[in-house]
């Protein structure tokens, strides 16, 4: 008798659980979503001058009002919308290549991903003196070409190992930044700060015209991103357990890493590799989401977060103007100390 | 624990007949020679013989031979730090049993740059002598974390946690480094020089500094050859053969910080001469440290030498540093490292 009062019960344990899984994750994106809206609103709102909500919106709709026209039309909503859609191009791409390679140390800053971008960015401003929109599509199409010769270098007969993958980025990342400090070093003064900036990331002088191609590439990308969602997360367990679930593993690897270097690239070249964003959104989107499912979506969602407040921080709260990325990289240290001991005790995964 | 079996030796055969490796010492000899009287020819002035046997005897008389006089503690300061980031390398990959340990790819260049820069902003630093204490100093904390960070759980340090955990560390202090110096454009530039690897303003005041560092690391790196070929077997065979293991690796990774670290302080970051040279020594010498460690000494001073020669060749006027040509030639030998190693070995 007992055996047949236990069965229902499972049952019963195993949907609940499923309700309750699918309501934390329901909760943790729209709670993530509104927290990035309201963010998102309040840098258009506050800054050196106030401008209530009222004003906002009426520049919003095409409105001319004195001031508000030029400070959130020209210059608060581009950099915020740059912000946002680099950010959540980062956490995406960052969560991605982490849930790939099954390791939160993988991901694509740290594995050389965005270091093709970095010296053909400093290249393009240092020797070639070119305009920002080209040196934007310069970094763009470096960092693809990187990401592809890091494949390549890394297939084997057998497909790419992971680990083979995140060691020869390390190497090519490694060469690239000494491409990088050797153009530095021939710089004039005003040029190597400008480049300094790029290569820490900031989104000065963010507009719309800047911003467009990742605006695409958001527009396309994301969406095939979150349908490969489902294929990844079969990936976590293992290539071989993958495979046997019905995942075609090295046509989904290829195309989970086309999508995420492009998002990667074209949020690179809007605003340069702003540090450890794609790193923390991951893990931290990870640990609030609980093992409730895949958190490349909730890594977008605190990426574009974890930039607009960044910026903003780093814009007002410091006396001089920083760039963004060094917010983020100084936030970014300790907490990967804490990564670093944990993920490699654990051995574990996001 | 299969751990301890993390690194495959570059050489099947394990033993080498002693003649082997002399007749390697003494290849290498030649080579050295050869690259440090190219490194006193070549350069924006190409010297002919007679002006280079003057020049080295002291003779100015000529601009020939000024120029050799010129180019003598500069290439002095190739070889001496040349040898140093070979051991330095020999050494770390032994301790940490580890093919891809290297100065760069662990991020121990990172903490001698950013603890220079803090050193100059900070404390007012301005000196060579200075440099050295603070870059020692950073090179030794970053290496003492990434080692330890990348060494726990399971496994022990494979090459993949310790190359992450380099590499995130790189990132890290990097971001601190630019977070420093971008509201400081003056510090900025005196920065830049010194953290672009070259060995183009060696004088002979640097080489003194720096000589007794060096001599002290190379010294505790030759004593603990015998420790680290017990090392290579993993630590319980280790422990078995009576070595005191948690010292041995301690005085061995003290010497190869201080190799590097000196090394990094006077020349600035140079990536991958402490990769590739040990790598290619083991095809020569097998893989006995009390071999390796002074073969690789010789064979860093004629990679960099010969790195900073090419960079004067290819360069022209505005030479390039002898740091970015070991990178590119070095990055290319790690990616063949890497390719050749088993996947569960990593």
């Amino acid at each position: 008798m007992t055996t047949l009062t236990e069965a229902p019960s499972t049952i019963e344990v195993v949907t609940t659980g499923r309700a309750r899984r699918a309501r934390r994750r329901w909760l943790v994106h729209v709670g993530l979503a509104l927290a990035v809206l309201a963010v998102f609103w309040l840098s258009l709102m506050l800054g050196r001058t106030y401008y209530p909500a009222s004003d906002v919106i009426a520049v919003i709709l095409g409105g001319d009002v004195d001031g508000a026209s030029f400070t959130v039309g020209t210059l608060r909503l581009p950099r915020a919308v740059t912000g946002l859609l680099v950010g959540f191009a980062f956490g995406l791409a960052g969560a991605t290549f982490q849930t790939m390679l099954r390791n939160p140390l993988a991901s694509p800053d740290v594995i050389g991903i965005s270091s093709g971008a970095s010296a053909a960015a400093v290249i393009g401003i240092l020797v070639l003196n070119l305009s920002p929109t080209a040196v934007s599509a310069m970094a763009t199409a470096a960092a693809l070409v990187t990401a592809f010769a890091i494949y390549l270098l890394s297939y084997k007969q057998g497909g790419v190992a992971n680990t083979r993958l995140i060691l020869i980025g390390i190497g090519i990342a490694a060469m690239l930044s000494s491409v990088v400090s050797y153009v530095l070093s021939g710089a004039a003064a005003w040029d190597m700060q400008v480049a300094m900036r790029w290569l820490t990331g900031n989104l000065n002088g963010a507009t719309y015209e800047r911003t467009l191609p990742l605006v695409i590439a958001v527009v396309l990308l994301a969406p095939v991103l979150l349908w490969l969602l489902r294929d990844l997360e079969a990936m976590r367990l293992g290539d071989q357990t993958a495979a046997a679930l019905g995942v075609p593993v090295e046509r989904t690897r290829v195309l989970l890493i086309v999508v995420a270097v492009a998002l990667m690239a074209f949020a690179t070249a809007a605003a340069g590799p702003i540090a450890f964003v794609a790193f923390l959104s991951g893990p931290i989107a990870a640990r609030i989401l609980g093992p409730v499912g895949s958190p490349v979506l909730a890594s977008g969602l605190f990426g574009a977060l974890l930039v607009l407040v960044a910026d903003f921080f780093a814009q007002y709260a410091l006396g001089t103007r920083f760039p963004v990325g060094v917010i983020t990289g100084a936030l970014g240290a300790p907490f990967l100390v804490y990564l670093l001991v944990r993920s490699n005790r654990s051995g574990g995964s996001l | 624990m299969t751990a301890t079996l993390a690194v495959k030796p570059v050489a099947h055969r394990v033993r080498r007949p002693v003649p082997v490796r002399v007749l390697g010492g003494l290849g290498l000899l030649v080579v050295v020679a050869g690259v440090a009287a190219a490194s006193l020819t070549f350069g924006v002035l190409d010297v002919g013989w007679d002006d280079l046997v003057a020049g080295i005897g002291g003779a100015q008389d000529t601009t020939a031979q000024a120029a050799v006089l010129k180019r003598v503690p500069r290439t002095v300061l190739g070889l001496v730090v040349g040898a140093a980031l070979g051991v330095s390398g020999a050494v770390m990959q032994g301790v940490t049993r580890n093919p891809l340990a290297d100065p760069e790819i662990l991020g121990v260049n990172s903490g001698a740059s950013l603890a220079v820069v803090i050193g100059m902003v900070f404390l007012g630093l301005s000196s060579q002598v200075t440099y050295i204490w603070v870059a020692m100093l950073g090179a030794a904390v970053a290496a003492v974390f990434v080692y330890v960070v990348g060494s726990l759980g399971r496994g022990g340090a494979t090459p993949l946690k310790l190359a992450l955990a380099g590499a995130a560390t790189s990132v890290a202090l990097g971001a601190l480094v630019s977070a420093i110096l971008l509201p400081r454009a003056q510090d900025m530039q005196s920065f830049r020089f010194w953290q672009i690897g070259g060995v183009g303003g060696g004088s002979w005041s640097t080489i003194g500094l720096v000589l007794p560092f060096l001599v002290a690391g190379l010294l505790l790196s030759l004593a603990s050859a015998r420790a680290l070929n017990s090392l290579a077997l993993g630590d319980e065979l280790a422990v078995g053969l009576g070595q005191n293991v948690s010292r041995a690796r301690l005085l061995a990774a003290v010497g190869g910080v201080v190799l590097c670290g000196a090394a990094t302080a006077v020349a600035g970051p140079i990536g991958f001469v402490g990769l590739v040279v040990p790598h290619v020594v083991r095809l020569l010498a097998g893989i006995d440290h009390r071999w390796l460690i002074p073969l690789s000494a010789l064979g860093g001073a004629a990679l960099l030498t010969a790195a900073d020669v090419l960079g004067r060749l290819v360069g022209g006027n505005e030479e390039i540093q002898a740091g970015i040509i070991t990178a590119i030639v070095g990055a290319p030998f790690f990616i063949w490292i890497v390719r050749r190693q088993k996947v569960r070995d990593l």
